[in-house]
């Protein structure tokens, strides 16, 4: 069966009218909690985990699909309506579009940016329903070794690209490798670093460290600087359509930012940041109104945006085709899957066929929901951007607590969640990337079985490593990566680009 | 009030971080001897990616604390809330870390409605809700926790404690 007709297969499974409804909550609740500042995709999807326990898988998977897209869409709206960008994928973004807001065209950037983000998810999950089958006959054919390569890969771009300095994302992602450690050997039934704990047996789950890191984390360090007086939030004024030279300046930056955000984020190598770079700094290049950038140039919400959502459904090649989550995102979402007790990889498709074409259906409507739902509803999710502060980290300790007691159902879970906390805070502190640390503690073990399964077959010969030429060539990027931090340097460069822009900004109160 | 810092600790704090890497590998490496072996294992026992996962924290603690020896520590993350042009605040940073510690120890004994009302009052509070207006807050904790409540543990099926509701809700 083709790639096309089991697609067919997966929007007969996923359009029911309950499951739409699924759908339909998924995106309200996405973007609702995602527009509120502070909090980024990665915190929205640890925070609405729990909502989604209690239901089927496919209804589950649906449901966090439209919560994924959601998450995203409201963080580009707050980065566009208030001077300060959240997370690193939309500072791009926030650099325009905070300049179109300014001068009245807030409404024209929220409709790129949707638009954009509509094309661009909708062309990626094309590409990943042609992409995906043919990755998984690739990764049928790995070897243990092949994959540990790949995951020492993955661990070393996460480190590199995400963080300022290589030897402070390999910090974050170490610490989240040793709390992987933690609990019960799988392999022989050992527990592991419990302290004598019991409820350290299971491990540490992820949403409790990703909700400690992103929300409590993150909570405890606004709270130790917070900005006071009243946030800086534009209203959105006049018609919300786009203009005709609006539309003809868009609509290359979108396509062009889909080419750049799919095939990057679909590589190991760490989420959207640099595909954003990349698209504002091509569009900058290409664009006929040089001079309109740093002035609020609708191309440059239009390409960064779509290099977003476009790498954001890349990502999602690697975690169902290898199991691989190279965004803190995707790491959740593995861990969604292993709630139901399902291992993404090449044997996923094989066993769950019917559920991951139904995912990626839910790709293609949750897309299509956010955009009806968000041209309309724009004006009325910036009054959310508007709750003051105190209430706003009270509403989100709430719920971090909710999230975490959901798990297991014992308060142990909320101790762990405080001292995960505090680790977050401290990352901040010195500008420490906090996903690492996530992807290490869930891909962690997950390493550690590909090893001793190499290592088992060759009976503790370890050149069994470096035997296969896939496992070297890997292994080599890894450490040149290591050494040379392309990554970094490259990503530095591309925000340095765009600083002078944003200095020239009156600095709010 | 901080204490003053000796010359050589001043603009490398991040030298704590380096520490914390550093001894959760040592950590690492000292426990996992005492971790045991069953004579059935594989060639590869359930020791060996620990001693890998510890020797790596070592490595990455000392590297860490050589860049911030000669660089000094990392700039703060920016963030929409942040001002980073403000020192910490010590004070309020503890006083919300307190304030979720007692909600860990009210939970049960007291229920979700109440000690996450009481969380949010108390968060809201310590952020500058303004103690006259305190009570605001205490009635929005208390609505948002109860519709929580309905909406997850009646709707959802979501595991949450009662406390002293048990049977109410």
């Amino acid at each position: 069966m083709g790639a096309f007709s089991q697609l067919v297969d997966g929007f007969a499974h996923a359009l029911t009218p309950q499951n739409l409804l699924f759908a339909l909550i998924g995106v309200t609740l996405g973007t609702v909690i995602g527009v509120l500042p502070g909090i980024g995709p990665a915190m929205t999807v640890a925070l609405l985990l729990p909502v989604t326990y209690n239901l089927d898988p496919t209804g589950s998977f649906i449901m966090f699909a439209g919560i994924y897209y959601g998450g995203m869409y409201g963080g580009s709206t707050t980065s566009i309506l208030l001077n300060t960008p959240g997370e690193s994928a939309s500072i791009i973004t926030a650099v325009e579009g905070n300049q179109m807001a300014r001068r009245g065209r807030g409404a024209q950037a929220l409709a790129t940016a949707a638009i954009g983000s509509f094309v661009a998810g909708t062309l990626a999950t094309v590409a990943l329903t042609f992409v995906a089958p043919t990755v998984v006959k690739l990764a049928l054919k790995l070897g243990p070794e092949d994959y540990f390569a790949l995951m020492v890969l993955a661990f070393t771009t996460v480190s590199a690209v995400l963080g300022r300095s290589v030897v402070r994302g390999l910090s974050s992602l170490a610490l989240g490798l040793a709390l992987g450690l933690v609990g019960i050997d799988s392999q022989t039934g050992q527990a592991r670093f419990t302290l004598g704990i019991p409820q350290l047996l299971d491990g540490i789950d992820v949403v409790i460290m990703a909700v400690g890191l992103f929300a409590v984390g993150e909570a405890f360090y606004v709270a130790s600087r917070l900005r006071h007086g009243v946030p800086d939030v534009i209203a959105v004024k006049g018609s919300p359509w786009m203009g005709r030279q609006d539309w003809a300046r868009s609509w290359r930056p979108w396509l062009r930012g889909t080419a750049l955000g799919f095939p990057l984020g679909a590589m190991p190598a760490g989420g959207a940041e640099i595909p954003t770079f990349l698209s504002y700094a091509t569009e900058r290049r290409l664009s006929k109104h040089p001079e309109d950038f740093g002035k609020g140039a609708i191309e440059g919400v239009a390409g960064p945006e779509a290099a977003n959502n476009a790498a954001a459904a890349g990502v999602l090649v690697p975690l169902l085709t290898l199991g691989l989550p190279t965004s803190a995102t995707a790491a959740i979402l593995l861990a969604a899957f292993q709630q139901y007790g399902l291992q993404p990889g090449p044997l996923l498709f094989e066993r769950e066929s019917a559920l991951v074409w139904a995912l990626i259906a839910s790709l293609y409507i949750g897309n299509t929901l956010l955009l009806v739902l968000n041209l309309p509803l724009a004006g009325l999710w910036v009054r959310l951007l508007k709750i003051p502060r105190p209430y706003l980290y009270a509403g989100i300790m709430v719920f971090a607590s909710l999230g975490t007691y959901a798990v297991n159902g014992t308060v142990v879970d909320l101790a762990f969640l405080l001292i995960i906390g505090l680790l977050g805070l401290l990352l901040r502190r010195f500008g420490v990337p906090v996903a690492p640390a996530v992807i290490g503690l869930i891909l962690g073990p997950l390493a550690e079985q590909q090893l001793r399964r190499a290592l088992a077959i060759s009976q503790g010969d370890v050149t069994t490593l470096v035997s296969s030429p896939i496992a070297v060539v890997l292994l080599s990027i890894a450490a040149l990566i290591v050494a040379t931090p392309v990554g970094v340097r490259l990503a530095r460069r591309f925000r340095r680009a765009a600083q002078p822009d944003r200095e020239k900004e009156p600095v709010s109160v | 009030m901080r204490p003053a810092l000796p010359e050589w600790l001043r603009g490398r704090a991040e030298l704590s971080l380096a520490a914390l890497v550093a001894g959760v590998g040592v950590f690492l490496l000292v426990q996992t001897p005492t971790i045991r072996v069953p004579a059935t294992s594989n060639a590869v026992g359930p020791r060996f990616f620990p001693y890998v996962v510890g020797g790596v924290l070592v490595l990455v603690g000392a590297a860490l604390a050589v860049a911030v020896w000669r660089r000094g520590s990392d700039a703060p993350e920016a963030g929409e809330d942040v001002d980073l042009s403000l020192p910490t605040d010590w004070l309020t940073l503890g006083m919300l870390i307190a304030a979720f510690a007692a909600h860990i120890v009210l939970l049960e004994p007291l229920g979700f409605v109440f000690t996450e009302a009481l969380l949010f009052t108390a968060v809201a509070g310590v952020l500058g809700a303004g103690l006259r207006r305190l009570w605001v807050a205490g009635v929005a904790g208390l609505v948002l926790s109860t519709v929580v409540f309905v909406v997850f543990a009646r709707g959802l099926g979501v595991t949450l404690p009662p406390g002293v509701l048990e049977g109410v809700l």
